[in-house]
């Protein structure tokens, strides 16, 4: 049983890193097949960093994520914060309205924004650009900050902001040395959820988007319709061990972290 | 003001969560020179095969997704507490690349001058197209999609009290009987959830189905985007596809909580 679990578990690792090991494998290819290992070469990494469409696109990711991120993050402490003094009835329903946006397929979102975009552009005489993609990405992004915040809320003492009132701090006050330090994770792993949607989103950017605002997953799309271009390739390369750089630095402080309570406990 | 602090937000939700869904209903009821019409829904019915071949993909997509990722999610459950994070991370890590890339990667694996030919052809063994096959667009949903149902799964099956196993096998049952008495039993609300985070992005996607079926198997998302982006510019059309959609789903799911529901009071 213990081998048939480990077989397993190495087919599934087989079927999930086999695409990426063969991205990064045909990155050093000399020629532009995916078939056959020509020779060795480091010449698609310096394509890559002499194209200017990508280097700009990856330059307009990092602007609308970092943008959409920290907008989101504030616009969704707020709502969290009101949403957590609400009736029941008005909680209900904004709740359900906050969950819109995640549980509509991507591509509706995308649509009904374009709609709106396209109805005030004509009558506002603005263009699709770097606006347009902040507001769409904002919005498919608050919904994590508010659903990442509101438990926090459950383990917090409600009389806080009260107690902190009465010792003479003003609501504003109150609410950031009392309110705030408490749900502040909650407020963080929102903030990294939201980047990294905002990072890794294709649907929605792809229909709020003006020409001059392409993100990264844009151009790797348009790139992918033309025809191969081992370009990618060594982009996916640099993406991989980014991803593994952050996900390790993760875990090892976590691991950290949990001894560290371990010790304290 | 504590109650004034989230308008902002409900200012934001209402201009741009709601209103942009009611123009959507309103574009699809009315005609390009506006008035009331109920045409492009009409027209949507000239779609039908391709909301089947979309519904039947994803279908296909999420079955395949569930099957083979119970057992996983089973083996994560089960490991040593000391290094199951770390299985889990290299399990989900592939799920942080953006998913162009690995859809990317399968078409050169899949394509005609393909790895997987090039390797039958050494073989002597004739090379046959599976690039914009209706199995290429499954295999790019399954690949895509699996970490959304592995991981609603292993956060299920791993908060499942030890000793109601340890119950139920003092109580005579043997392996199989405790994995399809209590353990698939109690862990229905991550099946379900799992199913709707496969099956809602598998349905409704243009990427897959362009990159891995070419342009014989389109699905929804394709006609959808046609009618915005595409040759065919018809946002009037691209709305009533649209809201078929979001009720085709809408119904799916409301069909699968019932089961759910019954799941559950089955249980009690």
């Amino acid at each position: 049983m213990k081998k048939l679990s480990k077989a397993y578990l190495a087919i599934m690792m087989i079927f999930l890193y086999a695409p990426i090991f063969v991205l990064i494998v045909f990155s050093f290819n000399t020629t532009k097949s995916h078939s056959v290992m020509s020779g060795f070469t480091f010449d698609w990494y310096v394509k890559l960093f002499h194209n200017e469409l990508i280097m700009h696109s990856l330059l307009n990711t990092f602007i609308v994520a970092t943008a959409a991120s920290v907008l989101s993050t504030v616009l969704g402490t707020a709502a969290a914060v009101g949403i957590n003094n609400m009736k029941k009835l008005p909680k209900t329903l904004t709740l359900q309205g906050t969950n819109i946006p995640i549980v509509n397929p991507e591509i509706v979102t995308g649509v009904s924004l374009m709609l709106l975009f396209v109805f005030f552009s004509a009558r506002m005489h603005f263009e699709f650009g770097f606006v347009t993609l902040i507001i769409a990405h904002i919005t498919i992004d608050v919904p994590y900050v508010i659903l990442n915040i509101m438990p926090r809320f459950r383990q917090m003492d409600p009389n806080l902001y009260e107690a902190a009132q009465d010792l003479g701090c003003g609501p504003a006050k109150a609410f950031f040395k009392a309110v705030l330090p408490q749900i502040m994770p909650g407020v963080l792993s929102g903030f990294l959820m939201s980047f990294t949607i905002s990072l890794d989103d294709f649907v929605v950017s792809y229909f709020t988007s003006g020409a001059t605002s392409q993100t990264l997953p844009i151009t790797i799309y348009s790139m992918t319709r033309r025809k191969i271009s081992p370009e990618i390739n060594a982009l996916s390369t640099i993406i991989f061990l980014a991803v593994v750089v952050v996900l390790v630095s993760k875990n090892i402080i976590e691991r950290r972290a949990a001894v560290k309570g371990g010790i304290k406990g | 003001m504590k109650k004034l602090i989230s308008a902002p937000y409900l200012l934001w939700m209402a201009v741009f969560i709601i209103v942009p869904l009611l123009m959507v209903a309103y574009f699809a009821f009315t005609g390009s020179e506006g008035g009331f019409t109920l045409d492009n829904l009409a027209a949507v019915s000239q779609y039908t095969n391709v909301f089947i071949r979309s519904i039947w993909l994803a279908a296909i997509a999420t079955v395949i997704c569930l099957i083979i990722s119970y057992p996983l999610a089973l083996i994560l459950a089960r490991m040593d507490k000391s290094y199951q994070s770390t299985v889990l991370m290299i399990v989900m890590l592939p799920m942080w690349m953006n998913f162009l890339l690995g859809t990317y990667a399968w078409m050169t694996i899949l394509g005609n001058n393909g790895l997987i030919n090039m390797f039958l052809g050494q073989l002597h063994i004739e090379p046959f197209k599976m690039l914009n096959t209706p199995g290429a667009v499954v295999l790019g949903m399954v690949y895509n999609y699996l970490p959304y149902m592995i991981l609603p799964l292993y956060t299920v099956i791993a908060k499942i009290d030890t000793s109601i196993v340890e119950a139920a096998q003092d109580l005579g049952c043997n392996g199989s009987k405790v994995l399809w008495r209590v353990i698939v039993p109690l862990s229905v609300p991550g099946i379900m959830s799992g199913i709707t985070m496969v099956f809602v992005p598998a349905i409704s996607t243009f990427i897959i189905s362009r990159m891995l079926g070419g342009g014989s198997n389109l699905l929804i998302g394709d006609l959808i985007e046609m009618q915005f982006l595409g040759n065919s510019y018809n946002p009037n059309l691209g709305a009533a596809i649209s809201l078929v959609l979001m009720v085709i789903i809408l119904l799916i799911m409301t069909i699968l909580n019932q089961f759910d529901n019954d799941e559950g009071r089955v249980l009690i």
